[in-house]
């Protein structure tokens, strides 16, 4: 039993730290709102399954097709929607919600439901890890996000484009006399951040079917996750996904599988009650409270 | 030749606005047929249209009375986006109290509205001292994070929620009633607003630590607008309550959280004028789209995105300019 919730609260810790990046960059790191995240994600991984089975496309490139679509549509997102409102944080937050609902609720319209939304795993087969069996697809997950955690943290402290998403957090005028045109960063920053919910859509959703009710959850996951690690922080968003994966693991097991998705919100509401920046969070401890 | 758009106060304003003595019914009529619009609009076009408009005008001014509840808290610097709180305490209680010990509605809306005001000032009390985003996300959480705890431990009805609810005596109380008190909630936090009192919220907002320099208990007046906020909430919960006849988790569901919020972007922020109206385009609005079916949310969710990019100041104010300032087009001097 103690050896089962470790491998399964680690692999649905890569899960939730998989979900949250994408949406960590974009609102965390860069400081542009994205409540069409979840839209993102479902959209992808539908992408996907149109290209799979309704175009006859091989499973390879309907993943490289789905990828550049939604850095696309984040692009496109930045570019006619948040530039008209940067600046005016509860406009950005109603904006992208707002497409991120026309979207997701599309989707259902044209009857994107049903357990035959699914897409085929990358491997198949199981392994036997301390005689518990994992599937390879978790497997993978797990590996994945933990390449991507290692990259993502480089990506963010060294390189002159992490640090730039950086920079126009803390001040985008400060940022333009060194060089750095937020709006392109904004952009860019969005497209990107898309295209991350796009890669965890993809990797995570052939473990079951995809639904538009995926959308919203994965919205409150991230959002949970972001929160729990502090706005603006790569370590604390590895630290969040790890408690907050745990602990509904441990839920799972031992109450109920649907209190779960309480423990998200609980998480979220204890850190906003003790130490609203989160637990790694610096950027804003001065405006966090009076 | 460049050109630029010039603006200039209407004479008819500056002269009743500015000067305490109306010389002309036209000065009167300036200064008062904004405000007719809603009392008249609410309490005598309202009534001429059909059964089934009028339902949709009782459920429009419920979310009303919940977007002016918003704008409240708003100008003190409180952003929720969890009114579904208030709704769902505020229906709760009422059911409650209706469906267990069997208390009429004349008794159960004041009760439902005070002790409502009060839980959810005491709810939110912990995190009074939180500004902005993280002050928003606590408010976000706490209707989801309330309706999972009624689902886990089945209180009140569990899932199904508590039926057989009392309903109001008749369908023209009914409507009168929610009218009245939207009028009530929206004329009294209007004077609220222009007061010393408004003046000391407002500044809150602006700049909390300037009014905390002067010697005021920020905490305190914010604990008020609150159960202020709260309360109206509340009583919009409770009077849901009875006019559906039942109380349940969909009180907590994000449409009560949304729908303010989204009424005050589209109808502009800052004045309370601006959420009433954006709750009486948006809400009509939907019901209108019920045509269309399914595709209903996806017309909505995008005439949300054209309504903020396209006038991120809110129609309100946008209205408000025309009518009370001329604009015209001036040469740019090359000075």
């Amino acid at each position: 039993m103690f050896a089962a919730i470790l491998i399964y609260g680690f692999i649905n810790s890569s899960i939730l730290a998989l979900v949250a990046m994408g949406f960590n960059l974009t609102f965390g790191i860069s400081g542009v709102a994205n409540f069409a995240y979840g839209a993102i994600y479902i959209f992808a991984g539908f992408l996907v399954w149109i290209f799979l089975n309704t175009l006859g496309v091989n499973y390879f490139f309907s993943i490289i097709l789905s990828f550049l679509s939604s850095f696309l549509l984040g692009y496109l997102m930045y570019r006619f929607v948040i530039l008209r409102v940067r600046g005016l944080p509860l406009s950005e937050v109603m904006a992208t919600f707002g497409l991120g609902l026309a979207i997701m609720e599309l989707f259902r319209y044209l009857d994107f439901v049903g357990v035959k939304y699914s897409l085929p795993v990358f491997i198949d087969g199981s392994v036997s890890i301390g005689g518990h069996f994992i599937d390879y697809q978790r497997l993978l997950i797990a590996v994945i996000a933990v390449v991507m955690t290692v990259a993502f943290y480089f990506f963010t402290h060294y390189t002159k484009l992490g640090l730039a998403f950086r920079a126009i957090a803390q001040d985008d005028e400060t940022a333009l006399t060194l060089g750095i045109d937020p709006d392109r960063i904004g952009a860019f920053s969005l497209a990107l951040g898309s295209s991350l919910a796009a890669l965890a859509a993809i990797i995570i959703l052939p473990l079951g079917t995809i639904s538009v009710e995926n959308g919203y959850e994965v919205l409150i996951n991230a959002l949970a996750v972001c929160i729990v690690g502090g706005l603006g922080s790569t370590v604390g968003v590895i630290v969040a996904s790890v408690l907050v994966g745990y602990s509904q693991t441990l839920t799972a097991n031992y109450i109920e599988p649907h209190w779960m998705i309480l423990v998200s919100l609980a998480a979220i509401a204890v850190v906003l009650v003790v130490k609203p920046s989160g637990i790694f969070g610096k950027q804003k401890e001065l405006e966090e409270r009076v | 030749m460049e050109r630029r758009k010039e603006r200039i106060d209407r004479g008819v304003k500056v002269r009743s606005d500015g000067i305490y003595a109306l010389n002309s019914y036209r000065e009167v009529f300036y200064l008062a047929f904004p405000r007719l619009i809603p009392i008249l609009g609410l309490l005598v076009i309202c009534p001429l249209f059909s059964e089934y408009w009028k339902e949709v005008f009782v459920s429009t001014a419920v979310y009303a009375l919940l977007a002016v509840s918003w704008e409240l808290l708003y100008m003190g610097g409180l952003i929720s986006l969890g009114q579904s709180l208030f709704y769902g305490v505020g229906a709760y209680i009422a059911g409650a109290l209706n469906a267990y010990w069997g208390v009429p509605p004349i008794l159960s809306l004041p009760i439902a509205t005070l002790v409502g005001g009060v839980f959810c000032t005491l709810m939110l009390l912990p995190v009074l001292r939180l500004r902005g985003i993280y002050f928003a996300m606590v408010t976000l959480v706490l209707p989801l994070l309330l309706s999972r705890f009624v689902e886990a431990t089945r209180i009140l009805g569990g899932t199904e929620g508590l039926t057989g609810i009392d309903s109001f005596s008749s369908q023209w109380v009914a409507f009168y009633l929610v009218q009245v008190a939207l009028l009530v909630a929206f004329f009294g936090f209007r004077r609220l607003e222009g007061s010393d009192y408004g003046l000391v919220i407002k500044g809150i907002n602006d700049n909390d630590r300037a009014i905390m320099s002067s010697g005021i208990n920020i905490y305190w007046y914010k604990t008020q607008i609150l159960f202020m906020a709260g309360a109206v909430g509340a009583f919009a919960g409770a009077y849901g309550a009875h006019y559906d006849m039942f109380a349940g988790i969909p009180g907590f569901a994000l449409d009560y959280s949304i729908l303010p919020i989204a009424a005050a972007a589209v109808g502009g922020m800052g004045s309370f004028a601006g959420p009433l109206l954006g709750a009486f385009i948006l809400v009509p609005l939907s019901e209108i789209l019920r045509a269309l079916g399914a595709l209903r949310i996806v017309f909505y969710g995008l005439f949300l995105v054209f309504a903020v990019v396209g006038l991120p100041e809110g129609l309100f104010h946008f209205i408000r300019r025309k009518y009370e300032q001329i604009e015209r087009w001036v040469e740019v001097d090359k000075g």
